[in-house]
């Protein structure tokens, strides 16, 4: 009886995307292919994987071209999207992963680094005419001290804890910039200066130089994080995501590699701000809402958190799906979270996992935990007793 | 200034505990799910949303135009009440069984959960902007609905300087009997023991033949019609409600849940009526458009002493 029914669970979890409807059925095929593509990827030899840089670099660079643009986003100018949100959207869900994927924190307000990055452009740029590329590095720092602000009070707090600190955080700075009126209150600020021309590229209205831009600072800060997750950082910020108490007890500074983890992701996000507010000119508080930081949140784990290429994969995706179904018009919104639902229920681990996070999940764990009442372990997965009754 | 504080101190004490009761009703639905399945149901808000308009709809049909009185005011809110108790439990059933129950069988990480969630909570509110308010209502379904006045604003009676009106007494009132009930329902009754169960430790309580299911379609129940009637409630003390409502009162009542302790029913109620108070007194001070801030900030400076909210952690502790 207890086989019978141990084989009948199997089955179900086994099987479970096959026995579903088509949509989800490609979907599975479609997570068991990337699957094979992690595999490859894994064995590849170094010039191999060169290759595959070099294949994306130029890829990168074609992107932009109106033959991908006409299937890609045939009712606006493709361009343009690539900048923001497709461009923007990778940046934020960059350094967002720092945070959740690599150091297991959830932050639910990381809209306010993107928001305090494109107010310090706007700012530092219309009332003392700063330079862009200064105000670049003096709004990516100051992301990164008011990340080290939130989370020196709030770092202490566990889990769904530090989830509400930090959307409350994020709603602080959205509520704050709108009753604030020396940097414009509700209605934003205006005529925020373009980036100075460089190697003679003017940076207009044409979104080209835009869209190179915002791929170097991609290509940059995938460098920086790639790094970051190789060294000895990223192997603390991996042992505080798997287990905090048995980090600190192995002698990792949790509370330090933490903080660590804030201000970097506050960076990115603050340079994304800094890089998007260079293009658009006019922001104003309602650019920042609270739904913003869970896109991200959402691309990020769609992705596969902790992994860089399936974090960009995600925001891509998460980016770019709500405009292609422009042609849904008003019902796109809608479809979007349908989508999201269903490829949650297909693939929870992401499309692009890391290797170390899906043995967590296998463990039954996630690192960020499983729901409560599910019984954790392969073997009881199904909860399969109550089912076996009724 | 403390002038004004001292004149507007009854009067918004007032009106903070009738929108604490609401904050309240909502953070239950938050800390009873928590507790059982340690998720952030962010949809949760839609399920209030939904409450909001099921009692416009029951004011519609029934054709109320003008303020009522005695038993017929009763009867009217005894009625919405159960309406939306029923459209929000039903439809937090449906959201369990749709968006969360094939992620809790695939053994997903709560992240996963909460995207999930965050899905079902945009879908809900565009079901409702596109289809639902315009087939129903007869109106664009992203303007803001006016609901009819049910209850004039009489002063009832005065304390000092503070005028307690007709309104609040409902909500605080229906409130109260709401969260009493769910009490003896959650400490006294099979379910409620096995809800408890589940919170405690799910996998002893399955061994113990508790069917993790059942409980968890119950507690969505419950939670849900919590929400309902808190939508009734808000319905008709704000009088404006929208596709999008639950938002904010969602995350307020978040907070509440999280500011009393997650998981721990008394603390719900405790968090909602602290917030509700705060916002009102601070607001005083420095203007209502601070009043979210003041909340958040109160938020970070309690957990910074108290990790874990006023009360503690823990559903099978409750005994409120």
């Amino acid at each position: 009886m207890a086989d019978k029914t141990k084989n009948k669970t199997e089955n179900k979890t086994g099987n479970w995307a096959l026995n579903k409807s088509r949509i989800s059925q490609a979907t599975g095929r479609l997570g068991a292919g990337l699957d094979t593509l992690r595999t490859w990827w894994d064995g590849a030899q170094v010039w191999q994987r060169y290759v595959v840089y070099l294949l994306l670099v130029v890829g990168a660079l074609i992107l932009p071209a109106p033959a991908i643009g006409s299937f890609m986003s045939p009712e606006s100018d493709w361009t343009t999207i690539l900048i923001h949100p497709i461009g923007t959207y990778v940046l934020l869900a960059m350094g967002l992963n720092v945070v959740v994927g690599q150091a297991g924190l959830l932050d639910l307000g990381y809209v306010a680094f993107f928001a305090i990055g494109g107010y310090s452009l706007a700012y530092f740029g219309t009332e003392y005419g700063w330079n862009f590329w200064a105000t670049l590095v003096m709004g990516t720092m100051m992301t990164g001290v008011s990340g080290v602000i939130l989370g020196a009070p709030t770092l202490r707090l566990r889990g769904d804890y530090l989830a509400i600190v930090t959307l409350g955080f994020g709603e602080i700075v959205r509520i704050t910039a709108s009753n604030t009126d020396e940097i414009g209150g509700a209605r934003g600020i205006t005529n925020i200066p373009h980036p100075p021309p460089i190697f003679g590229t003017e940076f207009a209205l044409d979104p080209a130089p835009y869209y190179y831009l915002i791929v170097s600072v991609i290509v940059v800060v995938i460098i920086f994080a790639k790094r970051l997750e190789k060294s000895r950082v990223g192997r603390a910020w991996a042992a505080i995501r798997e287990d905090e108490d048995a980090a600190e007890l192995m002698g990792v500074p949790t509370f330090k590699f933490k903080l660590l983890a804030f201000a970097t992701g506050a960076m990115i996000g603050g340079l994304a701000g800094t890089v998007w507010a260079g293009k658009v000119i006019f922001i104003e508080p309602n650019n920042f809402p609270f739904i913003l930081s869970a896109t991200i949140l959402a691309a990020v784990v769609l992705g596969g958190q902790g992994n860089i290429p399936g974090v960009i994969l995600g925001a891509f995706l998460i980016a770019w799906i709500p405009e292609r179904l422009r042609f849904l018009a008003e019902y796109r919104i809608l479809i979007f979270g349908a989508v999201l639902v269903l490829m949650m229920a297909v693939r929870p681990e992401g499309l692009l996992p890391s290797g170390r996070r899906r043995a967590e999940l296998a463990e039954g764990t996630g690192g960020m935990g499983a729901m409560g009442a599910e019984v954790a372990g392969p073997t009881a997965t199904d909860a399969a007793i109550p089912e076996a009754r009724s | 200034m403390f002038q004004d504080f001292i004149d507007q101190f009854g009067t918004s004490t007032v009106g903070g505990l009738a929108v604490g009761s609401i904050y309240a009703l909502v953070a239950l639905g938050y800390t009873m799910v928590y507790g059982v399945l340690r998720l952030i149901n962010f949809a949760h808000s839609e399920i209030f949303m939904i409450g909001t308009f099921a009692s416009l709809w029951v004011i519609t049909t029934v054709g109320i135009s003008s303020p009522l009185t005695g038993i017929a005011l009763v009867g009217l809110l005894a009625l919405m009440i159960l309406v939306a108790m029923v459209a929000s439990g039903g439809a937090a059933i449906i959201l369990e069984r749709v968006a969360y129950r094939p992620l809790r069988k695939k053994g997903a990480s709560r992240l996963a959960a909460l995207i999930s969630a965050i899905g079902a909570s945009l879908f809900l509110q565009e079901l409702f902007a596109l289809e639902v308010i315009p087939r129903v209502f007869d109106r664009p379904g992203r303007n803001q609905a006016a609901v009819p006045r049910i209850v004039d604003r009489d002063v009832l009676f005065s304390i000092g300087n503070a005028d307690v009106r007709t309104d609040h007494v409902i909500i605080v009132i229906a409130a109260l009997i709401m969260m009493v009930g769910l009490d003896q329902l959650v400490n006294r009754t099979r379910i409620g023991r096995g809800i408890r169960a589940t919170a405690q430790d799910p996998e002893a309580a399955v061994l113990m033949g508790v069917s993790i299911d059942t409980i968890v379609r119950v507690t969505f129940a419950l939670g849900g019609a919590m929400a309902g009637v808190a939508g009734v409630l808000y319905a008709m003390e704000f009088e404006n409600i929208y596709y999008n409502v639950g938002f904010i009162l969602g995350i307020k009542a978040f907070t509440a849940a999280v500011l009393g302790g997650i998981g721990n029913l008394r603390g719900a109620l405790l968090g909602g009526i602290v917030l509700g108070l705060i916002e009102n007194w601070g607001a005083i001070f420095l203007g209502s458009q601070w009043k979210d801030v003041i909340a958040f900030i109160v938020l970070v400076l309690i957990l910074m002493f108290r990790p874990t909210g006023i009360l503690g952690e823990s559903l099978q502790q409750a005994r409120a």
